[in-house]
């Protein structure tokens, strides 16, 4: 069921790579990976189709790697709860270039929309900030959105964490190239690095 | 049986191989959970100007962090003690499908005079774990093997891109010692 004033996860997603320039962004396993391709194939996109938990790390290990980058990871509220801890870990690194969008519907969507825990106490944003993470907020409008979309290209004053609230609605599923070592790669070539 | 070494005079010189040898393989970024067998090298590489020691609050995050950092072009090290490596599992999943260097430096708990049950069932899975999870097993008992064991690895790990783990067993590294 949708709820009145909840954003469209679609748009969200469009309009935060709307105008990416060199941005490298991570999908969350789940539904998130999917609203990034929808958005438009790209080599910079890392779609994950497993490692539930660990989206944000492979955005701290890529923001820590490539500092000049701008770096923004976009997963799932509970894809996000599964690796919790990394949010304490980047908020010791303080990588300035990366940032987090979490597309928070309040339900594991993929698996039955099964409540999740942010439907009633988790808060992700206190979450984030109590780790360290200053700069983090939640998100309610698509003004908002297109204002968090701007910042990511700021790599000198992350890292920083929105909360988005989306609504639940299951979109058509836009699957995008499954092979991990094809998107590694083309990543990886497009950064300029040679195949070993 | 020794007793852990944990003053200052007794420091173990093996743990300045091991950064040595990561140093020459340009190894970058170092994510690690703490264990008392792997402190003079996580110290080294905290005072190191070229590599980055990454604390982590759980060791599948250091799997995914590798995934990452090779994705931007650097090569890491996970540093844990085997009581982690059953966190790993799921995580360890990245590695075939993603085919990034994946390293590893395991401290060995649960064996070899160990003193504490509760490290017992996880230390005697870490290498059928990990070999079930696809990443190569290899193991350093004596100070002296420390560096050839190192070089294999790493040079299998990085130049292959062989999954591979180290153990380094608690008789090399002393089995702690629980006084009153």
């Amino acid at each position: 069921m949708s709820k009145a004033n909840l954003l469209d996860r679609r748009q969200v997603v469009s309009t935060l790579l709307a105008n990416r320039k060199d941005v490298v962004a991570i999908g969350g396993l789940g539904a998130s990976t999917n609203d990034m391709c929808a958005a438009g194939d790209h080599a910079r996109n890392f779609y994950l189709w497993g490692g539930m938990g660990g989206a944000a790390m492979i955005g701290l290990g890529l923001a820590l790697a490539q500092p000049k980058l701008p770096v923004l990871v976009i997963t799932g509220d509970g894809e996000m709860l599964m690796g919790l801890g990394s949010l304490a870990t980047i908020g010791l690194q303080k990588p300035a270039n990366l940032s987090i969008a979490v597309l928070d519907n309040e339900a594991y969507g993929e698996t039955g929309g099964q409540t999740s825990h942010t439907s009633a106490a988790a808060d992700l944003v206190g979450v984030a900030r109590a780790c360290g993470i200053k700069d983090a907020c939640a998100i309610s409008t698509m003004a908002e959105v297109e204002a968090f979309a701007k910042a990511v290209h700021d790599v000198s004053a992350g890292p920083r964490f929105a909360n988005v609230k989306i609504d639940s609605a299951n979109l058509e599923r836009i699957l995008p190239t499954r092979d991990g070592t094809y998107i590694l790669n083309r990543i990886r070539a497009d950064l300029g690095f040679q195949p070993i | 049986m020794h007793a852990r070494a944990d003053s200052a005079d007794t420091v173990p010189n093996w743990p300045d191989d091991i950064f040595a040898t990561l140093q020459r393989f340009d190894v970058r970024q170092v994510p690690y959970v703490p264990d008392a067998g792997h402190s003079k090298l996580i110290q080294r590489v905290l005072d190191s100007s070229t590599m980055r020691g990454i604390a982590l609050t759980t060791e599948e995050e250091g799997v995914a962090l590798l995934a990452g950092a090779w994705a931007g072009g650097q090569r890491g090290v996970l540093l844990m003690q085997s009581s982690g490596v059953g966190n790993c599992i799921n995580m360890l999943s990245l590695i075939p499908i993603l085919r990034f260097p994946f390293l590893t430096l395991v401290t060995m708990r649960g064996e070899w005079g160990e003193f504490n049950p509760w490290q017992v069932p996880m230390g005697s899975t870490t290498q059928g774990v990990f070999e079930l999870s696809g990443v190569q097993v290899l193991r350093a008992s004596q100070a002296a093997e420390v560096p050839a064991v190192l070089e294999a690895a790493a040079a299998q790990a990085y130049n292959a891109l062989t999954p591979t783990a180290v153990l380094l067993s608690q008789r090399l590294i002393g089995a702690k010692v629980f006084t009153k």
